[in-house]
């Protein structure tokens, strides 16, 4: 192998390419991003670019002499527009194509959008995106509407609140995250944002975002109104293979990949667009976490320089949210559990650890501010410890 | 050759990650914040240590050459 172009210029590409060095590859690596920075960090985006506390300087993951040191050829602002799994060749939105001996599709996702975006109307993905929605907040408008209590809108709300701004936040389920914590536990992350003075709304959606050129308001389902010059729409993501249709490869909601992250011969792919079986929970999943973008990438990069000795990838997901003054991480894949259970704290403290069960096997540790607990529980998802050993665990 | 662990607990955010892969060097303890165990770790720490390095959400930990 002696060139690789990495498709995709976020942490996972990053990742991929100190990995590929680190272990020894000397050959070309071309660099293609979409966005025309270079790598950067995206948690800080909801939180500290948000609120005004940090210069853009600070969420940079690399430098341009770092890049440079790794011998990656950069072309950022630059899309990949189509792959030939036969030949390895990259088309480029430029015209121009790569021919190489090994593709890390990097591609990540973007969000969804309400249709037709009026002025004031924002989702947050990038970095320009938070900057803009920095800048309306720079205005001290009178409320700002957050359309989907996930965990971007949750920290939007949360950021907004700290910045003194009314929140109207509307959630079309009954309990926001009720599919992957519970109605119970999600219950405790609204109490959280009614308590901060969100005006939460649960069980309601969209009809209609008022307004000829800039918003003025949200018209709900249930008939009421809300105005707001600002908007900040938090509906998911969906992930970028449009430029993957003639390739040939499986791209049914992300690149399917096999579970050591290999694709197709020579391809490998990692971040938030890629799906694969975890074999730790007997389920084909895309993760869109920060830990699980470098921890993928990391392996993507090893299978396609080692081969399959490098073994599958079966991670305990791992994320953390950052609302108010709490830090809540969820690990493990608690989609569809039996039953949750508080084992360390107090909900009504809002510090408190609580593990979910799935049939006799721990699969998940919620924490609200409890780094420690839900690490230790982590190891005990890893190591597929059944329900009746980690209720006795002691930490 | 020994290398020393460099926390910036400006930007630590105790979320453990560090603690779960080299829990030798790492601690985070029931005040939330974090320990470093061991400043200047053995030898043999130190991929565990580059590896938290490299997955800490907060880039706040670096390894100095001693």
């Amino acid at each position: 192998m002696d060139s690789v172009a990495v498709i995709g210029a976020s942490l996972a590409g990053l990742r991929a390419i100190e990995t590929l060095r680190r272990d020894g590859f000397e050959g070309r690596i071309h660099l293609v991003g979409a966005e025309r920075h270079r790598p950067y960090d995206r948690p800080p985006l909801s939180k500290q670019i948000l609120a005004g506390d940090w210069e853009t300087e600070r969420i940079w993951l690399t430098s341009d002499e770092a890049l440079s040191d790794l011998g990656c050829e950069p072309l950022f602002g630059v899309s990949a527009v189509a792959l030939d799994p036969e030949t390895l060749q990259v088309d480029l939105s430029t015209g121009d194509a790569l021919d190489v001996d090994g593709v890390v599709i990097a591609t990540g996702a973007r969000t969804r959008t309400l249709g037709d975006p009026l002025g004031g109307v924002f989702t947050l993905r990038t970095v320009d995106d938070a900057q803009s929605i920095a800048a309306a907040f720079d205005q001290g408008p009178d409320r700002v509407v957050v359309i989907g209590a996930g965990f971007i809108g949750a920290e939007v709300a949360s950021t907004a609140r700290e910045r003194g701004i009314a929140v109207t936040m509307i959630e079309a389920a009954q309990t926001p995250f009720e599919r992957s914590l519970g109605t119970e536990m999600g219950a405790v992350i609204v109490d959280m944002h009614r308590d901060q003075g969100v005006d939460v709304r649960v069980g309601v959606t969209c009809e209609e975002l008022i307004g000829e050129q800039n918003v003025t308001g949200v018209r709900l389902s249930d008939g009421s109104v809300i105005d707001a010059t600002v908007v900040v729409v938090g509906i998911g993501v969906t992930p970028n293979i449009e430029w993957l249709v003639t390739s040939g490869l499986d791209i049914t909601n992300g690149v399917l990949c096999d579970a050591t992250m290999l694709a197709a011969p020579r391809i490998v792919a990692a971040g938030d667009v890629a799906r694969w079986p975890n074999r730790l929970f007997d389920e084909v999943m895309r993760v869109e976490h920060w830990d699980n973008a470098t921890g993928q990438a990391v392996h993507a990069a090893k299978r396609l320089l080692h081969g399959s000795s490098v073994g599958e990838y079966a991670p305990v997901p791992w994320f953390w949210t950052d609302q108010y003054d709490r830090k809540i991480q969820l690990a493990g894949r608690t989609t569809g559990f039996d039953e949750v259970i508080v084992v360390e704290g107090a909900v009504e403290d809002r510090r408190f650890a609580a593990l979910y069960r799935k049939a006799d096997r721990l699969v998940g540790v919620l924490g609200f501010n409890r780094p420690r607990h839900v690490m230790r529980y982590r190891g005990l998802i890893e190591s597929r410890t059944s329900w009746s050993d980690a209720m006795a665990a002691q930490f | 050759m020994s290398f020393k662990v460099v926390v910036d607990y400006d930007l630590c955010e105790s979320n453990a990650i560090c603690m779960q892969i080299a829990p030798e060097v790492f601690e985070v303890r029931d005040d939330d914040f974090l320990y470093v165990l061991a400043d200047e770790p053995e030898e043999t720490q130190r991929e565990k240590v580059e590896e938290a390095v490299q997955r800490c959400p907060k880039q706040a930990i670096a390894i100095a050459e001693a």
